[in-house]
């Protein structure tokens, strides 16, 4: 088998023990259950006052109509604003405390950006409605793309992708686009043992063979063994940097010379780009494209799992194969879409169209309102502060944590520790579990894949001192739980709303909707 | 009937020029909870070092490499609901499939039992 | 800077506790060409929220909402009533501002909403299991490609010409680095979908027939025809429902023998927003459900005993089996996907039906009006809430002309299918539930004003 686990995961859900007193109603105070609607709705109930047509509908119709109506519950207003407000308190959230998940940028969601996103210039507008009509829309997606670009120091971007992944698609089939315009055929696509598994998935998807480069002991990628591998069959390389171990690779513009010298095009995954944003530009590192996950260093909110958005930024050799649509200001200053109609004549290298419409537009006023927001010197501000703070993390932690790269300097955003150290039987998912019980979400675990038991934190710059301080100490005395094999973290957490979950049921025997009656 | 083994953990049972392969109680202990096994169809051809055949955990999908080269006869169905016997019975009750064998002189290359439990034991 | 709570006093302490002097210590890795000396050029300082408002709220201003004037524009993207409670809920933090469920013992909340909504859409849908979303319809309908190919093993797909023209446009960009043939060819001004057309093309290769149900000129396609075709060849059928409130009224395409059933669920909760962030839908039979992309909710028990909700069956997706994974896909649309299931709770499926039958109603009076004007001629059949009108002139120019005139009147076929002069009659007309006698009214005024 190939390398059994080598996260070193394994699901332990640990014993019941310390379970609080029953009461009749099952809640406990304020943590409340909550049946799912299907449990709770009955049929011909709606919380919303429709007034019935009065026409049939069309006699074509006829043999398409359904006979009853879709087996759906239905809740009255108070049931329902009840039903999610009692769901929404099992959750943790950022608005709630520290939430230091590495690689995710889980900084603060600015409420200015919610207000402006749903002005109803921006929420209520049709993406076919004529340009005329939109003038103002087209107007934001336009400055947002100048300044993504101004900050990354490239030459165009491509707007239009729906997430992180989704962009790195667009920036992969760029490069794809580029070499069949040159007539080359390249196979391979070199990828970091330690990157994200969008990048081998996405590489994968575009018909890539992916090889992985090593690492050199102090994290970072090995120059010399990539310089060695490289060659006509070679088509670019998918860097991270800062890289998933929170390390700024120096020799990135080394990588990309060197890259380009045997025609390669490098890809940078700007996940990580809170590191630097307002104080380095990709682009003066060489690199050909580099998605931007607006949902982490421009703040739009998680939601719960998405909808995120993730622009990429392209070089001059790569813009001309950027996908439709994207606006473009006219030489009277007005801003106009691009699409399929003026395409031919315009960009006619494009490789294609990556989805409908024309990007996530409410991720692109929230994302241009927090730049507006924090200005150039905010930015940089922001960098710092998120670079200080992961590493006041790891040089307070280090004595209590192993940190395999600490040795090596700096640290960037976010800061990475091991399992190395814990007491036989214990490992990094006892720890997570037992900071959910002090109150925090727990940090990024089991990623990067490199680690044994990483545990990856990323405070943000949105952290307080105070609530790293906190943090801080939570952590320290469970790294010293689990050295010193204190049995209760085995079955932590107690206090969450769920003790820990059987995740081999849910995969052995999948149960994925509900199948009682229809409420 | 003799049985060999593989650096990748798997096992190979040979009979004539019929085989059955597993993963090792080595394997199954480092993958935790199997959830699903993706198993080849009758009739597949083989080479030596493919991967016919994914054990997932929860958090983890394995490659299973083929310790030689042969075409399938039949895979083990009781694991379609019952993915938890290569845990609880990996090297019997646990096998995954039978191939007749087309090279069984690539069957040198293999460690013993003895081999390979001074192998592991290095790990 | 209102967002950043670090004071000076803060960063010289924990400088002191890193050793270092100064922030751009922790920089040294980075060389010195690369590192600005200042700021970035060209972007201004820091700006106060009211500025900021400021600016953005002039922005605004600039265009025209769908609320201010007389609207019927459809075409993959409609407009209906969300009631305020929706808005309000999303906006609770502990849904706003959570992440993905991975600690599933604190996202309890996001997670059961999953799994509401995943059994929602089944529903709606008559199929057996659906996930818990991606990007959008038109993203979903390329991975319904993708996931056909999988099970079928074979590498062609056959679209139908009512297909929405982005999403034909989004699968052919995919297929052109897989290597899948796609067989598609622009729709005709006919009355009634080319059934027998889509027929004729399955054949031994093919791994799917894909239908947009109702297709993109508001025609009503015989699914049940299509399947038994498609089924006959070893084929799926996968419908696309780009309007989910249609399926108030039409039969689910899951009870009409498609295998695959994906959407927009735009309609229900998440608004215009002028094109995104939307909502993608995806449902399939059971047996395929290793083969689905996107994330999935199942349910579980905690160590308590007590039901408890994961994502699972996580080893199809990319964060662990990399370059072997069903999708890249990593996120989903979260909260669109919350929005669209407290819409979906507060209708249930009578409220559902009746929505559906009150935009069916307005868009017959729309069409019944606008048959009257001379020289417009009603195209469909069977409609649903969206039909087709043809004009004597370029509807390109009928849809700015009534623009100018502050009427919303619709989608041009033109701007849909720049390459296909014979469309250009065409514009797409939808109505909802908010459609007023008096909007039917300015839109047939303004059609006879600019066809004068």
């Amino acid at each position: 088998m190939n390398a059994p686990n080598a996260s070193g995961w394994r699901p332990e859900m640990g014993s019941a023990q310390g379970s609080a007193q029953a009461t009749a109603s099952g809640d406990r105070a304020l943590m409340l259950e909550e049946p799912l609607i299907f449990e709770l709705g009955r049929p011909g109930t709606c919380g919303v006052d429709i007034d019935d047509a009065a026409l049939e509908p069309l006699p074509a119709l006829g043999r398409f109509l359904r006979k009853d109506a879709p087996a759906l519950p239905g809740l009255s207003e108070p049931e329902t604003v009840r039903h999610y407000t009692r769901l929404s308190r099992q959750n943790y959230a950022i608005d709630l405390g520290p939430f230091p998940l590495g690689s995710c940028t889980m900084k603060h969601n600015p409420r200015l950006n919610e207000k402006v996103a749903r002005l109803p210039g921006f929420a209520d507008v049709h993406p076919l409605a004529p340009q005329q009509t939109v003038e103002g829309a087209l107007e934001v997606i336009n400055q947002l793309s100048h300044w993504l670009i101004e900050l990354t120091g490239m030459h165009g971007v491509a707007m239009s992708p729906k997430a992180g992944a989704h962009g790195e698609l667009c920036g992969v089939l760029c490069i794809k686009a580029a070499l069949e315009a040159r007539g080359e055929d390249r196979k391979v696509m070199l990828v970091p043992e330690s990157a994200h598994g969008t990048n081998p998935a996405t590489a994968a998807f575009a018909g890539f063979s992916i090889e992985n480069i090593p690492a050199t002991a102090d994290g970072r990628v090995d120059l010399a063994a990539l310089e060695a591998r490289l060659g006509p069959d070679v088509a670019g390389v998918m860097i991270t940097n800062p890289n998933t171990c929170g390390l700024f690779e120096r020799d990135m513009k080394k990588i990309a010379d060197a890259v380009h010298a045997v025609g390669g095009y490098v890809y940078c995954d700007g996940a990580n780009f809170n590191a630097i944003v307002g104080k380095v530009r990709p682009g003066d590192l060489g690199i050909d494209a580099m998605h931007i996950n607006l949902h982490k260093t421009f703040s739009t909110p998680h939601g719960g799992g998405g909808p995120g958005s993730g622009p990429v930024v392209l070089s001059e050799a790569l813009s001309p194969f950027g996908p439709l649509p994207f606006t473009t200001r006219t030489a009277d200053g007005s801003v106009r879409l691009v699409e399929e109609e003026n395409a031919v004549a315009e960009h006619p290298q494009a490789f294609g169209r990556m989805a409908a419409f024309h990007g996530q537009m409410g991720m692109f006023t929230r994302a241009l309102a927090y730049i507006l927001s924090h200005g150039a010197d905010g930015l940089k501000q922001v960098a710092e502060d998120a670079v200080l703070n992961a590493n006041y993390v790891l040089r307070s932690l280090e004595a209590d944590l192993d940190a395999p790269f600490g040795h090596a300097g700096s640290c960037m955003h976010e800061a990475l520790f091991s399992d190395a150290g814990l007491a036989e039987g214990f490992s990094t998912l006892d720890i997570a579990k037992g900071l959910i019980d002090e109150g925090f979400h727990p940090m990024t675990v089991y990623f990067p894949l490199v680690v044994h038991g990483a545990m990856l934190v990323e405070p943000t710059e949105t952290e307080s001192k105070a609530g790293l301080d906190r943090f801080i100490g939570s952590l320290r005395s469970l790294a010293q739980r689990a050295k010193a094999g204190d049995e209760s973290l085995k079955s932590a957490p107690h206090f969450a709303p769920r003790r820990r979950l059987d995740e081999t049921q849910a995969a052995r025997k999948p149960v994925l909707a509900w199948k009682g009656d229809a409420a | 009937m003799p049985r060999y083994f593989t650096q990748d953990h798997e096992w190979i049972e040979v009979d004539g020029d019929a085989g059955t392969v597993g993963i090792t109680d080595y394997a199954q202990g480092q993958l935790g909870d199997i959830t699903f096994v993706e198993l080849p169809e009758a009739g597949a051809a083989l080479k030596k070092g493919d991967a016919p055949c994914v054990v997932d955990s929860v958090k983890a999908a394995s490659d299973v490499y083929a310790p030689v080269s042969g075409t399938v006869t039949e895979s083990n169905g009781a694991l379609e609901g019952e993915p938890e016997l290569v845990n609880t019975d990996p090297e019997n009750g646990g096998w995954l499939f039978r191939l007749t064998l087309s090279d069984p002189a690539e069957l040198e290359g293999l460690m013993d039992k003895a081999a390979y439990d001074e192998y592991v034991a290095s790990l | 800077m209102r967002y950043l709570p670090l004071t000076p006093a803060d960063r010289a302490e924990m400088l002191g506790v890193i050793g270092a002097a100064t922030v751009d210590d922790l920089f040294v890795d980075v060389p010195a060409e690369a590192r600005l000396p200042g700021t970035i050029p060209g972007l201004p300082n820091h700006a106060s929220e009211m500025a900021v408002e400021r600016h953005m709220t002039a922005l605004a201003a600039r265009n025209v909402s769908a609320g201010s004037a007389p609207f019927f524009l459809g075409a993959g993207a409609y407009r209906h009533h969300v009631p305020a409670s929706v808005d309000h809920l999303i906006q609770r933090g502990e849904f706003l501002t959570a992440y993905t469920p991975y600690q599933p013992e604190i996202a309890q909340g996001t997670l059961q909403v999953l799994f509401e909504f995943q059994t929602q859409v089944a529903r709606l849908f008559g199929v057996e299991v659906a996930n818990a979303s991606m990007y959008d319809g038109s993203t979903a309908a390329w991975e319904a490609v993708a996931m056909a190919t999988r099970v079928t093993k074979r590498k062609k797909a056959v679209l139908c010409s009512g297909l929405h023209p982005h999403y034909v446009s989004t699968i052919r960009t995919m297929a052109r680095f897989t290597g899948d043939v796609i067989e598609w060819a622009s729709p005709r001004l006919e009355a009634e979908p080319d059934t027998a057309g889509v027929i004729a093309a399955i054949d031994g290769e093919t791994a799917c027939v894909m239908v947009q149900y109702p297709d993109i000129l508001g025609r009503v396609t015989d699914l049940a025809a299509i399947a038994e075709a498609a089924h006959a060849a070893g084929a799926l059928l996968v419908a696309v429902v780009t309007e989910p409130v249609a399926l108030g009224l039409l039969e689910a395409p899951g009870n009409l023998g498609a295998d695959i059933v994906v959407g927009e669920g735009q309609s229900l909760g998440v608004g215009l927003q002028f094109g995104g962030p939307y909502l993608g839908l995806f449902g399939c039979r059971e047996k395929f459900v290793r083969q689905m992309p996107g994330r999935l909710c199942g349910e579980t028990v905690d160590a308590e005993g007590r039901r408890g909700y994961v994502l699972t069956l996580s080893t199809r997706e990319q964060h662990i089996r990399r370059e072997k994974a069903t999708s890249n896909i990593c996120t989903n649309a979260g909260l669109c996907a919350l929005a669209f299931s407290i819409h979906m709770t507060l209708l249930g499926g009578e409220g559902l039906a009746k929505l559906a039958r009150v935009n069916h109603s307005r868009a017959r009076q729309t069409a019944e009006r606008l048959a009257r004007v001379p020289g417009v001629k009603v195209l469909n059949s069977a409609y649903f809430n969206e039909f087709t009108v043809i004009l004597p002139k370029d509807a390109r120019d009928a849809v700015r002309a009534m623009a100018d005139r502050k009427v919303l009147g619709g989608v041009s076929l033109g701007r849909l299918y720049p390459d296909a002069p014979e469309l250009s009659g065409g514009l797409l007309v939808t109505a909802s539930e908010l459609t007023t006698d008096e909007d039917i009214e300015a839109l047939a005024a303004a059609l006879e004003g600019v066809l004068a």
